[in-house]
């Protein structure tokens, strides 16, 4: 018999469209959380592949803060469209009717924009699994996670009291009310990541390519003046820079990188050679050691 | 920084070239087994270092950690990479599985950690579960420990084939050749006796780097080699499932028009090609593949771990749940099963209990016996049981509420490695590992009788049931079942009443009152019940029956609509202030243990058919309203 050894991307991929399977199978009202990111981007590329012929049997919800970079809204409605996926957007109205925004609000922003966001999005509809494209070598308290993640009713999320996760049997009961959070890309790594875009030619959001943008520099990072909501502090002038970025959100939470690379192995190459970790570009991270479980626990994605 | 993962100058130089070689890479999933101190996460976290997957800013707030709360003074404490969960920083320990990652020009590595304690077997299994290769840590100057063997039986329990033993802390031992040679020869003696017969023994220091990705000069009689080298040439259990005949179980059936119908799913073993022949069990009707559809285009064949859509020449019904194998070699189908048990739930296991069983992607009903033994992880003993609590490792009989296919564990873990499911709490509560299928399943086949069960009941000129009375002790249920009877009898009803207290006196004398002595009394009166419904009658019976998921049983044992329970609702008070039998002072007085309502739960039905109010009513008024339900 002709042995083909898979190459590790092929079984990355192959656990992907297992798991996406076994959610469309187990659950009542799934829905794939979708950032318009380059893991969002890989993990509805994988969703069409586990499907087809079909479209992915679920909707794409985009859980908004109106303070994402405009090339990303450009981007949205035509991935949706392509992949013959209905998209649904939420934008929490209390955030909306308070202004809420990075500038003025710190972590106010991201809790009520995205926390609670995205709770009121899936209690809206009555999402029972909703995946996300989150990667277990972003954040330690990631690394723990399991890949089929519940939630309570309240979704919350509780590290200490996890179901065990054995080989790829994946326990999707639950009872009404209660929820499961899905990470098929969960054994994914960044530059596995980037590899699979470069392979399967994925279309990504062209910010993550280097080109001259307006920036300023701030608290050590390089923000790019997306439009003429930034703040500019006294003596700030924005600057054309060749930037580009590893991650994607909001854009004055976005720290870019001076870079030239236009092309995605020009990408990988300076990934490779790099020295600081992708989530340094967000400022989300930084406010203590173990801040993102704690978001975790409390519902964040 | 070894030589392996220079691959800087390919990458500056060269990085199309880089990418094509990074694109051939495998994969390995590994589990590395040792306790607190044999510096398991000492050696991840260098992996990791000397693999630059360490970031400048990660290593920034390493540092900082390691000044902080670190064990290694000034220097670089590795373990604080690996340790994620604060609250797991602040107690020094790990006390889950965490993944990680690195990759060399050859492989991705995917490291599962998990914490060495007897008291998380749960999170090692897990682990284990999905794991290729298994490192099992020693401490040099302590050798081959309980704990070891614990470790290397649950590793090859759960189907590792390679083991590497990595002796660790050798700088502490003066890389003593003589002392190595003794713990490896301890070792194999220990492996052998349990069945591993391969394993690729190590001297390493995790915290000096010997034999880590080097070959140390320290050791200059080690002949076999260094960790990183084997990790990255070891033979993948790829090649083994691909030469095991063609499985895969049906995940999804793929039905975007009426032109088209695949059955998607990920393949458990084998290698398929297009006009292969295969069959469906448990159905076993057969077909050949038509097509193997990827949206990258139609595939001429598929291999184990690859997931496809499939379509089948014949339009045949397959549905979520049914495997699809190779037709000359087909898989067993049984409703029972002789199976490794590893209990993982703070609730302990009640045997007789049905709980879900999800194999693969076939979910079914499923109760275990009482253990046949219990394994202690320790010694390896075998030891009697009559349950097993959490982390405990025993061996049962499994039975399921219908033939599945499956096949035995030691042949595929996709399809003889099952989970349990608490049918209340929907938690995981257990791990199973088939063995095979008990005979009595597989050549005691159902007599077909001649005279039907319908005969009987015509014979009668009645419908069969079962008029489940369950409520507290005291309620009523003897009283009220005792003037159905009568009233049923006077109507030439033929009726037979079970009462707890008589057959107790019986059939179920060998039954105590524990939680899985209650289960298994109502197993049997169910089954009982079940022979006499075949037979025609109308049974009546008058048992606690505390609890949901044994009434639950009952009810799937019965024709649909056979079965009615009825709520003798009597509240506690009443029950305890009525005691007709004096069980109630007793069982306050301490002198009776697992009393229904006093130190032992009862669960109400949630939609009994018939709910009768004692408070309300008089147990005549009761009975009469029973008899008018059931023949209006």
């Amino acid at each position: 018999m002709t042995q083909s050894t898979l190459t590790h991307l092929q079984r990355l991929e192959a656990e992907a469209i297992h798991i996406m399977r076994e959610v469309v199978a187990q659950a009542q009202n799934p829905v794939m959380l979708y950032s318009v990111g380059k893991d969002s981007a890989c993990m509805l590329h994988v969703a069409k592949k586990a499907f087809y012929p079909s479209p992915p049997p679920f909707p794409l919800l985009h859980v908004d803060t109106t303070w994402k970079f405009k090339a990303m809204y450009a981007m949205r409605e035509a991935a949706a469209r392509k992949a013959g996926m209905q998209l649904i957007v939420h934008q929490n109205p209390e955030a909306l009717r308070q202004g809420i925004n990075p500038f003025d609000h710190g972590g106010l922003h991201t809790d009520m924009w995205k926390t609670e966001g995205l709770k009121q999005a899936l209690d809206l509809h009555g999402f029972d699994a909703a995946f996300g494209g989150a990667r277990r070598d972003e954040e330690k308290s990631r690394a723990k996670e399991r890949i089929f993640s519940f939630r309570t009713a309240s979704h919350r999320w509780d590290p200490k009291n996890q179901r065990p996760e054995l080989w790829r049997n994946y326990n999707a009961h639950k009872a009404k009310g209660e929820s499961m959070r899905v990470f098929p890309l969960s054994n994914w790594t960044e530059l596995d990541i980037w590899q699979y875009i470069h392979l399967e030619n994925i279309d990504i959001v062209p910010l993550y390519y280097a080109a001259p943008r307006p920036t300023v520099e701030r608290d050590g990072m390089l923000l790019m003046v997306d439009d003429d909501r930034f703040p500019l502090r006294e003596g700030e002038e924005p600057v054309m820079r060749s930037v580009r970025f590893r991650t994607l959100g909001c854009y004055p939470l976005t720290g870019a990188v001076e870079s030239v690379a236009k092309t995605l192995p020009e990408i990988i190459q300076e990934m490779l050679l790099t020295t600081t970790s992708e989530r340094q570009g967000r400022a989300i991270d930084h406010d203590q050691a173990a801040s993102m479980e704690k978001k975790k626990q409390e519902g964040y994605f | 920084m070894s030589e392996i993962y220079k691959t800087d100058a390919l990458i500056a130089e060269d990085i199309d070239k880089y990418l094509e070689i990074h694109q051939h890479k495998t994969m390995l999933r590994f589990i590395t087994c040792g306790s607190v101190d044999d510096g398991k996460s000492t050696l991840i976290g260098r992996l990791l270092y000397d693999s630059k997957m360490i970031f400048e800013d990660q290593l920034a707030t390493l540092e900082a950690d390691s000044k902080r709360v670190g064990t290694q003074g000034e220097g670089i404490d590795f373990a604080l990479l690996v340790d994620g969960l604060a609250a797991e920083r602040e107690q020094g320990i790990t006390i889950d599985v965490a993944y990680r990652f690195f990759a060399t020009e050859k492989r991705k590595f995917i490291v599962a950690d998990t914490p060495g304690h007897e008291q998380y077997t749960r999170n090692m299994v897990t682990g284990a579960s999905t794991a290729d290769l298994a490192v099992i840590l020693i401490d040099a100057r302590k050798g081959v420990l309980t704990q070891t063997r614990r470790h290397s039986y649950l590793a090859h329990l759960i189907g590792i084939r390679n083991i590497v033993l990595a002796v660790n802390k050798m700088d502490l031992i003066g890389y003593d050749r003589a002392k190595y040679d003794s713990i490896v020869a301890d070792y194999r003696a220990f492996a052998q006796s349990i069945g591993i017969t391969d394993f690729t023994a190590i001297p390493i220091s995790g915290l000096a780097g010997d034999n880590i990705t080097t070959r140390s000069e320290n050791t200059p009689w080690h002949d076999g080699p260094v960790l990183l080298e084997h990790l990255e040439t070891v033979e993948l259990n790829q090649a083994v499932e691909q030469d095991k005949p063609f499985r895969m179980a049906v995940q999804w059936v793929n039905r975007p028009n009426l032109d088209f119908r695949g059955f998607s799913g990920t393949i458990a073993s084998g290698t398929v090609k297009v006009g292969d022949g295969v069959r469906v069990l448990p159905s076993g009707k057969t077909s050949s593949i038509a097509r193997i559809v990827t949206m990258d285009g139609d595939l001429a064949q598929a291999v184990a771990g690859q997931a496809v859509t499939l379509c089948l020449a014949d339009e045949i019904d397959c549905s979520r749940g049914q495997i699809l194998c190779a037709a000359q070699n087909p898989v067993e189908v049984a409703d029972q099963f002789e199976a490794t048990i590893v209990w993982m739930d703070e609730v302990e296991m009640t045997p007789g209990r049905a709980y879900w069983l999800k194999l693969g992607p076939q979910t079914v009903s499923a109760t275990i016996a009482q253990p046949k033994y219990q394994v202690n992880v320790n010694t390896m003993e075998h030891l009697a049981a009559k349950t097993l609590d959490l982390n405990a490792i025993g061996v049962a009989n499994v039975t399921v509420d219908r033939d599945i296919p499956f096949v035995p564990y030691i042949d595929s873990q996709d399809l003889g490695g099952f989970i349990l499911i608490d049918k209340m709490t929907n938690r995981t509560v257990a791990a199973g590992l088939i063995h095979f299928a008990l005979r009595r399943a597989q050549n005691i086949h159902r007599q077909a009788m001649d005279i039907s069960r319908d005969h009987h009941a015509n014979l009668k000129n009645q419908k069969p049931m079962v008029l489940w009375m369950t409520g507290l002790s005291g309620s009523g249920k003897s009283t009220i079942a005792n003037l159905v009877e009568k009233k049923l009898a006077r109507m030439n009803r033929h009726t037979f009443l079970l009462d707890g207290d008589n057959v107790r006196h019986g059939l179920n004398k060998d039954l105590g009152f524990t939680d899985a002595d209650r289960v298994e009394n109502i197993r049997r009166v169910g089954e009982v019940a079940r022979l006499m419904t075949d037979a025609g009658l109308i049974v009546i019976t008058a048992f606690i029956s505390p609890f949901r998921s044994e009434r639950d049983m009952v009810r799937g044992m019965m024709q649909p609509g056979e079965f009615i329970e009825v709520f003798i609702d009597t509240p506690l008070e009443e029950a305890e202030k009525r005691d007709v039998k004096g069980l109630y002072a007793k069982a306050r007085a301490g002198q009776l243990k697992n009393f229904t309502g006093i130190d032992s739960p009862y669960e109400a039905p949630e939609a009994p058919q018939i709910r009768i109010d004692t408070t309300k009513m008089s147990a005549e008024e009761a009975a009469d309203l029973i008899v008018s339900k059931l023949i209006p």
